[in-house]
């Protein structure tokens, strides 16, 4: 049983796809624009030809399956759940491919983007064909909008896709990628999550079953259509297989974007920016909603899912910041939780008083003002899970976190004492949050 | 009643008005800024009565029964964002 390596082998051209080799997704050249429709095609070779029946379409959800694809936004969700859910729906389904990107800390979808737009425009094209949709729109940053349209209109004078493609930018906000939040602000111009369930894969946009798919965890669907499962999890581990983008900032020599073999310790990820620009103090994984951790405690432990868990850990949407030995980790929490306050939705009471005041008491330790740790963590648990999304979830997850990585600086910024010597900050908050 | 209910409020209808908490305060407890925390366990026998109230009593209908098994409540936490 065979399935789509006899047919879906790309003509040739694929010379860069071996099996087990990075990168996959970005480009082997670190300069110049967008690739474009030809150099894509001439690098990938042409998507699987579609089949008019039925069989086909299963056939390529369940190579999914078999790859082990999961959502490369942040949540590692299993990609063909989704799929198999969308495709059974009862209505026309639609297709948003999610490049909103509201962390201001990562870079990956925006770097994805700019350099492998067609990557991405396939993996839409291919996942509207898996569940029937007849329309996928691509929900971008700001900052490459432009390269988009562009990819979008060479395909549309190519004449390359069956179903209409539309291009629209993000909402500026930190929840705007959130799935019901992301379908919001397309039906309706309101960045606002709404509560689960319903899941948007049984009632999103207009009602329909809407499939959201992060735009790498879309790339990566492409290049499993063309080469396999077999050839995806020739990388990673058997739990989670594949290769994934990471955006890696702070104290490391080449701050930027890296793919990386799902699973290499994490010492090695940070490799893949020269390493550790001098000590460090901490490291925050996963982004916002992540987790501090001790770089030592860390360094040999594998960026997965599984690696990660026994500190607490995960890859989320793949960012590690490396804070520098010399930076406040306590302030860099207090900033971060103020922008994530300031990013509520404001709808749900708990997550705007209590992240606010959450955000208030931090500010106060990281100043080395009068701070009750009691109230601060019976705070953080009458906030978490309360809200209709996950937002003050994360807030929380991350901030617990800092307590416990930076417990012997609470006390000593209680008697006056802190160990940041460097007054700016190493995490990014939007500066019209920060003031 | 022969299967369980809990009560649920919908965080984005609820405005913190608390009448819930003064109805049935064995259930309900407000949280540091006004807000309902709701017990997850099930209603017990003899706490209908109270609980009803509070459903009826809520001016922004934010409150209301949960029947479904537990393995649904809970899904929320695991679902995608």
């Amino acid at each position: 049983m065979n399935t789509l390596d006899s047919q879906v082998r790309p003509a040739g051209g694929a010379g860069g796809m071996r099996a087990g080799h990075l990168p996959r997704l970005l480009p082997e050249r670190f300069w110049g624009g967008s690739a474009s429709l030809e150099e894509h095609l001439a690098r990938h070779g042409r998507p699987p030809a579609r089949g008019r029946d039925g069989w086909f379409r299963e056939q390529l959800i369940a190579e999914v399956g078999r790859a082990g694809l999961t959502g490369r936004g942040g949540a590692r969700f299993p990609t063909v759940t989704k799929l198999r859910s969308v495709a059974a729906g009862r209505d026309i389904p639609v297709v948003i491919a999610n490049g909103t990107e509201g962390e201001p800390a990562s870079a990956k979808d925006k770097v994805l983007l700019a350099r492998e737009p067609h990557l991405v425009l396939d993996g839409a094209v291919l996942a509207a064909y898996m569940v029937g949709a007849r329309q996928a729109i691509l929900v971008v940053h700001d900052a490459v909008r432009e390269m988009v349209d562009c990819a979008a209109a060479e395909r549309r004078g190519a004449r390359s896709d069956p179903i209409r493609i539309k291009v629209m930018t993000g909402a500026d906000r930190f929840v705007g990628g959130e799935a019901s939040a992301l379908v919001n602000w397309v039906g309706h111009g309101i960045p606002r999550p709404t509560a689960t369930p319903p899941h948007v894969f049984e009632r999103g946009l207009a009602g329909r079953p809407t499939l959201v798919q992060n735009v790498e965890t879309l790339a990566h669907l492409a290049l499993i259509a063309r080469h396999g499962a077999q050839w995806f999890r020739s990388l990673g581990t058997p739990e989670e297989p594949g290769s994934m983008l990471v955006t890696l900032i702070g104290a490391v020599h080449r701050p930027g974007v890296y793919e990386i073999e799902i699973g290499v310790p994490v010492a090695e990820v940070l490799g893949f920016a020269g390493g550790p620009a001098g000590p460090l103090g901490a490291l925050l994984i996963g982004g916002y909603f992540g987790t501090w951790a001790d770089p030592g405690a860390v360094a040999s432990l594998p960026f997965s899912v599984a690696g990660l868990r026994p500190v607490g850990g995960s890859p989320g949407a793949g960012l590690i910041a490396a804070l520098p030995a010399d930076a406040c980790g306590l302030a860099e929490t207090a900033r971060v939780a103020r922008y994530l306050a300031a990013e509520s939705a404001g709808q749900c009471g708990p997550c705007v008083f209590g992240l606010d005041s959450i955000a208030g008491e931090l500010e106060a330790l990281a100043a080395g003002r009068p701070f009750g740790e009691a109230r601060l963590r019976r705070w953080m648990g009458q906030v978490d899970g309360r809200g209709a999304c996950r937002h003050p979830d994360g807030a929380v997850r991350m901030i617990r976190s800092a307590l416990s990585v930076f417990g012997a600086e609470v006390n000593q910024h209680a008697r006056g004492w802190c160990r940041g010597t460097r007054r700016a900050g190493v995490l990014p908050v939007p500066s019209w949050e920060a003031a | 009643m022969t299967r369980g209910a809990r009560l649920r409020v919908d965080p984005i209808a609820c405005d913190g008005r608390g009448l819930c908490a003064e109805v049935v305060p064995e259930l309900i407890t407000l949280d540091a800024w006004g807000f309902p925390i709701v017990s997850g366990e099930d209603i017990p026998r003899g706490l209908w009565a109270e609980a009803n109230e509070a459903i009826r009593l809520c001016p922004l209908l934010a409150l209301r029964l949960d029947r479904s098994r537990q393995g649904e409540t809970v899904s929320r936490k695991r679902a995608d964002p």
